[in-house]
């Protein structure tokens, strides 16, 4: 097989992976109304999906792989899919360790949003510049991933235990914090809609503005431009004149075109969240709360633990020491205070401070959860801002 | 010391909260525990006395207790986490970037990014993570996981040492995972203690007494880990000091040898050769990628070098003898390493200027013969040039790097030849007046007009030159040795618990309770495995849901 054929191939069985991944979710909220332990035939279902999906994502990581030379982990598009096939493992461990379908329920959509989320990025596969040509490259970003996808195990219990737990027959400020944990995955949901309502209008605007050094460069719009290229001039015709300017503090590559996505992602997300709440004519905490009625909090609460005792150690390998020895090959030291470095540190040292924190009393429970909530918000920081806003060695894309 | 004697037997130090031995609750002592109103027992530690709970009278117990509180050092974690963050809003000042109009940090955050930038430099925040209040902030992180260790781990060691089967009832029936049965036959205690047998469970008996316990090892795992990490802070100081860590960093031109920075001029590098090689811009995989990236994605950086080790000249003061000892081609990711140095790739730039040749003719000679011809060597150009045929050229001015600086003069921007641009004063042979020239790459002008002779260039020689970084860094093994230590530890208390089951015979029947570190689900399916097929009521979760 040609390497073409091997890189379609695993696109498709990507796409298999993602349906699968959806029709389980279903299966999994079958087993809601289910009030024994063992979830009957629907959570079977479910898992079984679940598990045959993540063959089928393997399977396109290991294609893509031969396909292109090198493990398929070296830009967003790659890496955050690799990342939610870690959420899915995740999943699968801790689902066999404690049967708990409603898990499933809440870890597949979030594996779902991230994989979508990853493909609104350039998916071509992308030759290696020659500071990632190195075998740790894919021993360093899997282990690393793969850490993340357990940590998220734990953010999903949190969340299931908010959702279970928080009082939603008043306002509180946990209701408030709640709700905007989840009106913050909506947009993603938001980034995802407009990405694709654009790309399918064929949307461009091309714009040239100035850069240091009294030059000028080009940047193509997908988006219609709300906000435009700080000094920028707009090169099409016939497209919508940006609203106004970036304003100029922003800095890094393309500044203008990530905050107009930013924006649009913002009225998508935003849209999406308010139709919701006028369907619902509740809170969204408030609406999902009986789905979650039969999960027993005090076993939540576990699982999120256990989550991040299984998944710290392996952040800290992977994350930590393989980065490190990565470094000093590369660079020649195995530490260097680069933005990604910073916030890998950052993540360990918030898992290790809530570690410490269990061992006191009256930080199980609700704490717990709102804490692997926080914990999640940094992971995703690390993966989406750092590479995109706080550019630094691990600029991808 | 004021010791204290339990009901068993068994004499405990001051500000025992459990008795070593029986477990007992030494009841005036709940409070240490903040458990005084609890019907729980708190575990933490088996209720073993803490020099950090017992004393506080002068200032090492004082200065002990804060340090030994896992509060204090959560703190101190927190802290890190804001400041590391902080750290990281704007570039810290190795990372400004090579593009910026100005890389001196006072200049180049106010401009970037305004006022907020103004005060990120003036707090110092670009050196963040080397100031001195940041190292202080690590520095006692380290100083609380001493203290917080040993505070912890001598008595924890001494009360798991002593601790019996026979278990006082308070004990029991204060756990968490309790049950109480009424009638037990003796077969079925025999299944229930094979069951836990089963399970890799460690029993001992002492008068029908009964303790099952696995995976103790994993409550010094805790402790592991913290060795681990303090040997990662030693580290980090060892590394401070030049015995253990050197680092220089050389640009080296094509077909030049020069001496290793760092190295006591022990060593000296050739460059034989920079290469710089892109991906094939035709390769199907990549084409659309490449295509988007403008057409070229470089796919290697190489320095092909001779590395040589100086001798010891006979004669003091004569040049060394230079014996080679290995040639490498270094590459991102495969640095050269010798003697415990390593040599890295780590920049380059492409055609500088070795040499440029010019030529002298008469300025309205539309041939332009050659009246003479010389060459100036860029690396160390003369400041005059005798031609075969009397004329004399002068080397006024030399700007390697020529550009016009914002008064309009012409001025250098580098010290490296990469734009090379002369003013030269022409001397005719007859002794005339000179005649003034300036030439550059593209640029040839005669200021006066009036010249009669023109320098024209005939000819250039380029070379590449790379970037190479030198390290030492004797500080990896222990950094290594520190790691190692801290995921051994990390992995033995996270992926094992310390799981116990207690049996008390009473009357006819059993009292059943158990304790583990984590994993209570782990723990209460062990028991239910255990007594399956006998009559030993199920234990029951007590725990006092979130106060």
């Amino acid at each position: 097989m040609s390497s073409n054929n091997l890189i379609e191939l695993s696109g498709t069985l990507l796409y298999t992976a993602f349906f699968l991944y959806l029709i389980a979710t279903v299966f999994f909220s079958f087993t809601i109304g289910n009030k024994r332990k063992s979830d009957g035939k629907a959570g079977k279902i479910g898992i079984t999906l679940t598990i045959i999906g993540f063959l089928s994502q393997f399977a396109y990581f290991i294609t893509r792989w031969m396909g292109s030379g090198h493990a398929p982990v070296s830009n967003l598009f790659e890496f955050m899919t690799f990342f939610g096939m870690a959420i899915v493992l995740g999943f699968i461990i801790i689902y066999f360790i404690y049967k708990l379908s409603v898990l499933g329920l809440f870890a597949l959509p979030v594996a779902l949003i991230i994989i979508a989320y990853a493909s609104m990025f350039p998916t071509e596969v992308s030759p290696l510049i020659p500071s990632l040509q190195s075998h740790w490259l894919y021993i360093h970003v899997t282990t690393v991933s793969l850490a993340q996808g357990i940590l998220t195990i734990s953010f999903v219990a949190g969340l299931i235990y908010l959702i279970r737990q928080v009082d939603q027959t008043k306002t509180t400020k946990q209701t408030t914090w709640l709700e905007i944990t989840i009106y913050s995955l909506i947009l993603f949901v938001g980034f995802i809609l407009a990405s694709t309502l654009f790309n399918v209008m064929n949307y461009n605007a091309t714009f040239e503005y100035p850069t240091t050094g009294n030059t000028t460069v080009e940047t193509e719009y997908h988006m219609p431009a709300i906000a435009g290229p700080t000094d920028g001039t707009l090169l099409t015709d016939g497209v919508m004149e940006p609203w106004f300017e970036t304003p100029g503090w922003m800095h890094g590559a393309d500044a203008g075109r990530k905050f107009n996505t930013l924006i649009w992602s913002f009225i998508f997300g935003t849209g999406l969240y308010l139709l919701l709440r006028l369907v619902f004519r509740k809170r969204i905490g408030a609406a999902i709360q009986p789905l979650v009625k039969n999960a027993k909090p005090d076993l939540l609460d576990e699982i999120g633990y256990r989550a991040v005792a299984i998944g710290f150690p392996v952040f800290t390998l992977g994350g930590l020491i393989f980065a490190a020895i990565w470094a000093e090959e590369a660079w020649g030291r195995f530490w260097g205070w680069d933005p990604k470095e910073v916030w890998a540190l950052i993540t360990w040292f918030f898992y290790a401070a809530y570690l410490h924190l269990r061992l006191s009393r009256g930080w199980h429970g609700e704490k717990s959860a709102w804490l692997a909530v926080v914990g999640f918000a940094i992971i995703m920081f690390n993966l989406i801002v750092v590479n995109l806003v706080l550019a630094g060695l691990h600029s991808y894309a | 010391m004021k010791r204290i004697k339990c009901e068993c037997g068994h004499v405990n130090p001051e500000g025992t909260v459990l008795c070593e031995a029986c477990g007992k609750p030494i009841e005036e002592n709940q409070h240490i525990d903040g458990n005084d109103k609890k019907k729980l027992l708190n575990m933490r530690y088996d209720g073993t006395a803490r020099r950090s709970q017992t004393y506080n009278k002068s200032i090492v117990d004082k200065i002990w207790s804060f340090f030994s509180s896992v509060k204090v050092g959560v703190w101190l974690i927190v802290l890190a986490l804001i400041a590391s963050a902080i750290g990281s809003i704007f570039p810290q000042e190795q990372y400004i970037p090579a593009d910026a109009a100005s890389r001196d940090p006072a200049i180049f955050y106010e401009e970037r990014y305004g006022i907020f930038g103004l005060i990120f430099y003036q707090l110092g925040f670009h050196n963040l993570y080397s100031s001195w209040w940041y190292m202080i902030l690590i520095a006692l992180i380290g100083v609380s996981l001493v203290i917080c260790s040993l505070d912890r781990f001598v008595p924890l060691f001494k009360a798991l040492r002593n601790q019996k089967a026979k278990r006082h009832e308070t004990f029991l029936n204060r756990q968490r995972l309790f049950s109480e049965t009424d009638e037990v036959t003796n077969e079925d205690l025999e299944s229930v203690k094979q069951g836990l047998k089963n399970q890799r469970y460690k029993l001992t008996e002492e008068d029908g007494h009964i303790l099952a316990e696995k995976g103790r090892f994993s409550r010094w795992g805790p402790y592991v880990n913290h060795i681990g990490l303090i040997i990662i802070l030693l580290a980090a100081l060892l590394r401070t000091t030049p015995l253990f860590y050197m680092d220089e960093y050389v640009w080296v031109r094509e077909g030049e040898q020069v001496v290793l920075p760092g190295t006591d001029q022990a060593y000296y590098i050739e460059n034989k050769d920079f290469i710089i090689e892109n991906h094939n811009p035709n390769d199907e995989r990549f084409e659309e990628a490449i295509a988007e990236e403008g057409g070229e994605v470089p796919s290697n950086y190489q320095t092909n070098v001779a590395i040589y080790q100086a001798q010891e000249p006979e004669v003091t003061g004569a040049e060394p003898e230079l014996q080679k000892i290995i040639d490498s081609n270094i590459r991102m990711n495969q640095p050269a390493k010798f003697d415990g140095y390593a040599v890295y790739q780590s920049g380059y730039q492409l055609n500088e200027f070795s040499s440029m040749s010019f030529k002298i003719h008469e300025t309205d000679d539309p041939d332009e013969d050659a009246l003479g011809s010389f060459t100036v060597d860029l690396t160390s150009p003369e400041s005059e040039y005798e031609l075969e045929n009397g004329f004399r050229v002068e080397v006024t001015n030399y700007y390697p790097d020529y550009y016009l600086d914002d008064n309009g003069e012409p001025a250098s921007e580098t010290n490296y030849p990469r734009n090379p641009a002369f003013v030269m004063m022409v001397h005719p042979p007859d002794g005339s007046e000179p005649e003034i020239s300036f030439l550059g790459i593209g640029k040839n002008i005669d200021a006066t007009g009036e010249n009669d002779y023109k320098v024209g260039i005939t000819n250039f020689e380029t070379h590449d030159v790379s970037g190479l970084s030198i390290r030492k860094d004797y500080s990896l093994p222990y950094f290594l040795v520190g790691a190692i230590i801290f995921m051994i530890g990390v992995i033995q208390g996270m992926y094992w618990q310390h799981r116990r089951v207690w049996i008390r015979p009473k009357d006819n029947g059993i009292l059943l309770a158990a304790h583990t570190n984590k994993n209570w689900h782990g723990v209460t399916k062990d028991i239910e495995k255990s007594i399956s097929g006998t009559n030993v009521n199920m234990v029951k979760d007590q725990q006092e849901l979130d106060e």
